[in-house]
């Protein structure tokens, strides 16, 4: 079952294509690597699936849902990790999990005893009552995936999940994310690290908001004879004419 | 759902450094300071008199010139140029010119080759502050015409029969002694309304905008009814507190209590909160930095006050700026306490500023939901 798909799904500011009509599907489950260099489009893109921006021209449905014309819809059936930490610093740690559970809906009776699971797990218990301004970046991202995926969504939107964390903190954030994966949440992440891109099941490559490459990061290796992800990477990045701004 | 955003809203809110405090402050300031401050009541007028007479009745007059309480006699020049100098150098405000021969020609005959029962004074006021100037030349007059009856009365100079007099005894209603706090206090808490409940809406949003803590609900399937409303409610409730406040103190410091209903005043305040808090957040959805909304919304509350009869009555302005002021929600709401406060009118009075003000909420407030984007 197709969990999201774009057909030739375009987004214009002016004269400027930031998406320039892309088409892609992605499975249930799957974790979807979505790579590119910076402004290449990714969040843009992103945006439009996730209802945050109407497409210029192109369809896209996410969990069923047409992303311009039931927008809300799809809202309801997704969670959504922004580039930009963006939960309320000025909240305690389970007054921010208790917001947004509230927001999607999630039993009332159900909203505590949750939090306090998914605060164990990531190891968050002992800053419970912790005003989010106050606890390092590591912790924020753990803490706003876990938010994201509180609600249990069918899938689970990251934008640039870890970036400017430590690689041993990385490391741990896609265990979880494989675990999600695992519980058949279908996982779209951006990403400019390299290494990251092999624990996808599959990587697209955007370059000039159009999308060059689209396959397991292993074919994709044989495609463009190269050892690892970073050298496909370069190859196709060079070709970008777009001066990021 | 809209159970936990207003819990959040009040979280931040008390957690604000500021704002807890500028809500408990502002109001305060209000009613403890600006009801003595902001007085239109003109007293203590510097009063410089020429007296180029040097009788008995030009000092008589002086005399009570001084006595008045609305004036104080700052200089007795002896020349017209240093009366002129005393204005410049700000030393009086008026200049009283008495001139010679001013009791000779009040009370020789009126056949004599002087003037005869009737003489001149000048006076010159310093118009820089027209309202100053205008209300002493009045008050003056008061005084110079009780000073003539005075003198009637004394000797019935010169008259061989009484002149009809029309005398006019004045009656000060719903505010008997004509005090200007009275008047300025209900309109004061309008003004605290209007700036509380409008400006922090108007800068809630946009600074979620700014934080990019938006993105996080605008993403959500959070309704944009419910996102709007989750907003107005706290401020409904902060906003009767101030009115609690600054009822509490008219009644403990001006012992002014409303003639009208307490239970009406609230209900229809909230009515107008809803109008207020509606424009703030109008302004803030088309803000996009807190700079922006700021001025926005101080430009449009500035016009707002001015143009709402708080200060100045409508009746007086240019009918253009009639207009405006038809078209201000703030018009009626001062109508409505004013008359509430004042006078104790009852809803059957104000039902017609009511439903013009719920005709302001029902517009501003869906605006505020249509203008409010969860997608670009």
């Amino acid at each position: 079952m197709k969990d999201i798909t774009a057909k030739n799904l375009t987004k214009r500011f002016g004269d400027f294509t930031a998406v320039d009509s892309i088409s892609f599907e992605v499975e249930r489950g799957e974790i979807f690597g979505f790579l590119g260099a910076n402004g290449a489009g990714k969040t843009t893109a992103m945006r439009m699936l996730c209802g945050l921006s109407q497409p210029t021209a192109g369809e896209g449905y996410v969990a069923g849902f047409n992303i311009d014309t039931e927008a809300e819809k799809v809202k309801a059936h997704i969670g959504y990790m922004s580039q930009k930490f963006s939960l309320y610093e000025d909240l305690r740690v389970w007054e921010n999990v208790r917001l947004f559970a509230g927001i999607y809906g999630v039993r009332k009776d159900l909203i505590k005893p949750k939090t306090e699971e998914t605060l164990a797990k990531i190891d968050l218990t002992a800053e419970r009552n912790t005003l989010v301004k106050e606890i390092p970046l590591g912790w924020k991202q753990k803490l706003s995936f876990s938010i994201a995926t509180f609600h249990n969504p069918n899938i689970v939107f990251l934008d640039e999940p870890t970036g400017g964390v430590d690689p041993l903190t990385r490391r741990r954030f896609w265990d979880m994310i494989q675990e999600a994966a695992e519980g058949g949440m279908t996982v779209f992440v951006t990403t400019h690290y390299m290494d990251e891109a092999e624990y996808c099941n599959r990587v697209s490559i955007m370059v000039d908001g159009k999308i060059e490459a689209l396959d397991t990061p292993r074919n994709l290796r044989k495609q463009f004879a190269a050892e690892n992800m970073d050298a496909v990477f370069h190859q196709l990045a060079r070709k970008a004419t777009r001066i990021e701004n | 759902m809209i159970k936990y955003l207003i819990e959040k809203e009040f979280k931040q809110i008390f957690r604000n450094p500021f704002l807890p405090k500028i809500i408990i402050a502002l109001p305060m300031m209000a009613m403890l300071v600006f009801p003595w401050a902001a007085n239109q009541e003109i007293r203590n007028i510097k009063v410089a008199v020429l007296d180029r007479d040097h009788s008995t009745i030009s000092r008589r007059m002086t005399d009570k010139i001084d006595a008045s309480t609305y004036f104080i006699l700052s200089a007795l020049p002896a020349t017209n140029e240093a009366a002129l100098r005393s204005v410049e150098t700000g030393d009086a405000d008026i200049i009283i010119d008495i001139p010679q021969d001013f009791e000779k020609n009040l009370i020789s005959p009126p056949q004599s080759p002087h003037k005869g029962g009737s003489a001149d004074i000048m006076l010159s006021a310093n118009a820089v502050n027209s309202m100053k100037a205008g209300l002493a030349s009045s008050y003056l007059g008061g005084i110079a015409a009780d000073f003539m009856s005075e003198l009637r009365n004394e000797n019935g100079l010169v008259i061989s029969q009484p002149l009809p007099v029309i005398n006019v005894v004045s009656q000060n209603r719903f505010n008997v002694f004509l005090d200007y706090k009275i008047f300025m206090i209900p309109a004061l808490m309008v003004m605290m309304l209007t700036i509380i409940c409008g400006f922090l809406p108007a800068l809630n949003i946009v600074s979620e905008k700014e934080l990019g803590t938006i993105e996080q609900l605008n993403v959500s399937p959070v309704r944009k009814s419910t996102f709007i409303l989750s907003k107005l409610i706290p401020y409904w409730i902060i906003g009767v507190c101030i009115l609690t406040l600054c009822l509490t103190l008219a009644c403990a410091v001006y012992q002014l209590l409303p003639a009208g209903n307490i239970p009406l005043l609230y209900f229809l305040s909230i009515v107008y909160i809803l109008v207020v808090s509606g424009i703030g957040m109008i302004i803030s959805n088309y803000s996009s930095t807190l700079q922006q909304a700021m001025f926005t919304m101080f430009f449009f509350i500035l016009i707002m006050i001015l143009i709402s009869g708080l200060f100045t009555p409508v009746r007086s302005m240019p009918e253009w700026a009639q207009w405006l002021a038809a078209a201000n929600p703030l018009t009626y709401f001062i109508k409505i306490m004013r008359m509430l406060f004042l006078k104790g009118s009852g809803f059957a009075d104000l039902w017609q500023p009511f439903l013009v003000l719920c005709g302001f909420g029902v517009l501003f407030n869906s605006w505020a939901v249509w203008s409010y984007r969860k997608s670009g």
